[in-house]
């Protein structure tokens, strides 16, 4: 039988680390998503499942750490919010060039600067254009659910290992704060079926030393190795994940994730009871961005609203799917306030003129 | 009386002419040559070989690993 | 009678004599990877290098041991020393060591790291790791100077000393005295074992070497860290040829940075508080 709790999204987070034989978190405290750290070293996994838990220094510490561990060839994660996932850019981009998995957890607030400790989801631009130093981009899921944060743990890892590539989750602070009901994952063994050719673990009389490094000096190299990257961008496609809701025969359709989705969820309950046709489709994967999809329903539909809590970040992806086909708008609230199903059902009435 | 007589040998390639070796033998057995190897440095080799002990003074200092060091005791 | 050697072979047939495997006395260690090495002539960290494969050779520990490389002129060090490495950012290696020896708790994992990067960029992961007493060692490589970027002042670069970005000397009026970090990491809890050697000199290099085999050892025991700084040179940087920068050494840089151990089996064996 499946183990039900009722907990916070950061908590559910934590537990589905235990849970699935993550080898290695480390973190610094940071709100809203301090409650990882807290209760990681509350549950004593290096009693349960022998996972290492170290609050670093700073996050520049934690990320290192994380990219040293992740040369391991272990699964390895740190979380953090939005000013700490900035001063860890540099360590994201190293642990991209090196090609290595890890996870990355950002329970966004609002910004810029120290902002706000509220919600926000102004960190799309960091989460999905890569966010530190040179071409490079990250596994992006955006949970809408605190089942989702327990969930996305083990799938971010999976992505990870599959391309050598560090994944991250794009929460907010609402999901992380929140408690709902969660079905615990299933306790699960370290897996170890990826190739390890590359970990390091002292180089032994049958093989050429591992080097784990981001440093190409010759352009020729270098350049190769970007390529190399790209293309393996590219193949991400095959793994991008949307949610769609009654888009099916939608006039309308909004584009929204994460906690954005939730509300505007029920502005598609709201505006089909009044008889309109209002679609909305959930990016769970935000890189790679379900642009074929979108692309496809701006054939279909009159006009599209993105809606999140920035003044205006995915908006662009999503203009770029519609590629011009239809208008596209964004509506949002920032700086740490949640937009309402109204002021929602407001904007719709406000852009899509004459639609409703 | 029995006589340690030690030997270096240089590899010229690997040398790149710091002197560092020059200094440290005890017995100035060191030079530097006239001619340079394929990188354009004036390379270490053994101007007084009869004075080397084997010591290994120079081959420990050289910061390119460029000197090994033989010695027998007659 | 025993004959004499000079007299009875030609210079070319005692040397052919003498230069015979059964014979070797030193020979470059094999785990060194025979890479030419990217240094300027003269430079220490050449010669740091290839102790720390020494004595991982000497202790037969190759297929347990794990690098981290700095950025800084030894950025490369994984073409030069034939062990498994990683390549840290500016500064963090300490915090990447630690997460690889956290997760291999049984292997040997050490750093080597110049002095802009250990004791400015990277102070925070430095002292951190020191104090946590992480299972590792850490090579610091401290030539006063950043060498890789062409000379500019390090934390290090000794009053009135000349760099690119103290044309006129290092003002301490304005810039605070050099740091000396090794003392500083000696006084917190976490070091087993601290020490300052320089490589300069044969007599130097035999003990520098002990100092690097002590520090494997305390990582094998797991006492704690094990910091040994190098005052090396840094010729190019300082404009001398290697001789000289290496008198210039002892003259200048060894009286503010004095040799020996400064701590010993978890115990303080100078008075550091009067050092700094
Ligand atoms: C974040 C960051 N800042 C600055 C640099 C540029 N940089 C490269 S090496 C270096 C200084 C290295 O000096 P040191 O650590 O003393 O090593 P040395 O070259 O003297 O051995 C600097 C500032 C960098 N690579 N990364
Ligand atoms: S120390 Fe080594 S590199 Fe320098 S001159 Fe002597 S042999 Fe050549
Ligand atoms: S082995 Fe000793 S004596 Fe011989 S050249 Fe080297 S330093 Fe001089
Ligand atoms: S610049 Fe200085 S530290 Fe760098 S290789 Fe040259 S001498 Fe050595
Ligand atoms: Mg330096």
């Amino acid at each position: 039988m499946k183990e039900i709790a009722l907990i916070k999204g950061n908590e559910a987070i934590a537990e589905a680390a235990i849970r699935t034989g993550v080898d290695a978190y480390f973190g610094y405290p940071i709100t809203p998503q301090s409650e990882v750290l807290e209760y990681l070293q509350l549950q004593k996994p290096e009693e349960r499942t022998g996972m290492v838990v170290l609050q670093a220094e700073s996050e520049l510490a934690a990320i290192n750490m994380v990219y040293g561990a992740a040369g391991t060839g272990k699964k390895v994660m740190t979380t953090s919010s939005s000013p700490g996932i900035s001063l860890m850019q540099e360590g994201i981009s190293y642990i991209a060039g090196a090609e290595l998995p890890c996870l990355i957890v950002n329970v966004v607030r609002g910004g810029p600067g120290l902002g706000t400790i509220q919600p926000s989801q102004a960190d799309y631009f960091q989460a999905t254009k890569g966010g530190g130093h040179g071409d490079y981009r990250l596994i992006v899921l955006a949970p809408a659910s605190v089942q989702e944060m327990a969930d996305f743990v083990d799938l971010a890892f999976e992505l990870a290992f599959k391309y050598r590539n560090p994944a991250l989750i794009l929460s907010d602070g609402l999901i992380g704060q929140m408690m709902e009901k969660v079905e615990l994952p299933e306790p699960k063994e370290r897996f170890t079926t990826f190739d390890q050719s590359w970990v390091i673990t002292g180089k032994t009389a049958d093989r050429e030393r591992n080097i784990i490094t981001s440093l190409n000096l010759d352009p020729e190299l270098q350049y190769e190795h970007n390529i190399k990257l790209q293309q393996k961008y590219e193949r991400m496609k095959e793994d991008v994940m949307f949610e769609s809701f009654q888009t099916d025969d939608a006039d309308f359709l909004l584009v929204a994730y994460g906690s954005s989705a939730r509300i505007c969820q029920k502005v598609v309950d709201v505006v089909r009871g009044r008889g309109k046709k209002l679609g909305l489709l959930r990016p769970i994967t935000l890189f790679p961005f379900p642009t074929e999809v979108i692309s496809e329903l701006s054939r279909r539909v009159k006009g599209i609203l993105s809606v999140e809590m920035s003044t205006g970040q995915m908006v662009e992806d999503v203009r770029l799917a519609a590629n011009g086909r239809v208008p596209v708008y964004h509506y949002g609230t920032f700086g740490g306030k949640i937009h309402s199903p109204e002021d929602v059902l407001n904007a719709i009435e406000e852009k899509f003129i004459g639609g409703f | 009386m029995a006589k340690v007589r030690g030997a270096i040998v240089v590899d010229i390639e690997r040398c790149k002419g710091c002197e560092v070796c020059v200094v440290n033998c005890p017995t100035d057995v060191i030079a530097m040559s006239k001619d340079v190897n394929s990188k354009g440095y004036h390379y270490a080799y053994m101007e007084h070989p009869d004075d080397c002990t084997g010591c290994t003074n120079c081959a420990i200092v050289c910061p390119d690993g460029a000197i090994t060091v033989y010695r027998i005791k007659n | 009678m025993k004959k004499n050697l000079s007299e009875d072979f030609s210079m070319e047939d005692s040397l052919e004599q003498i230069i015979q495997e059964k014979n070797l006395v030193y020979r470059p260690t094999r785990l060194m990877t025979g890479a030419t090495l990217s240094y300027c002539p003269g430079c220490g960290h050449g010669t740091i290098h290839r102790l720390i494969m020494e004595v991982v050779e000497e202790m037969g520990i190759q297929a347990e041991t794990i690098g981290v490389s700095p950025v800084g002129c030894a950025v490369l060090a994984y073409d030069f020393m034939d062990v498994d490495f990683t390549e840290a950012a500016h500064g963090r290696a300490p915090a990447v060591a630690t997460g690889i020896k956290r997760l291999w708790p049984d292997k040997y994992v050490f750093t080597y790291q110049g002095d802009g990067d250990l004791a400015a960029i990277g102070t925070a992961e430095t002292i951190h790791a020191c104090n946590r007493g992480e299972q590792i060692c850490i090579f610091f490589v401290n030539n006063g100077i950043y060498g890789m970027t062409g000379g500019q002042m390090a934390p290090t670069t000794l009053e009135g000393m000349v760099s690119s970005t103290t044309p006129y000397g290092r003002n301490v009026e304005q810039m605070g005295p050099p740091l000396k970090i090794t003392e500083l990491v000696a006084q917190l809890a976490g070091t087993y074992y601290v020490s300052r050697q320089s490589i300069h000199k044969a007599a130097t290099v035999r003990k520098a070497k002990k100092a690097i085999r002590k520090a494997f050892e305390v990582q094998k025991e797991k006492k704690g860290m094990a910091f040994v700084e190098f005052v090396s040179n840094c010729n190019s940087g300082w404009k001398m040829t290697p001789n000289e920068a290496n008198q210039w050494m002892e003259d200048h840089m060894f009286p503010f940075y004095p040799l020996g151990d400064i701590k010993v089996d978890g115990k303080l064996v100078k008075n550091v508080i009067q050092d700094l």
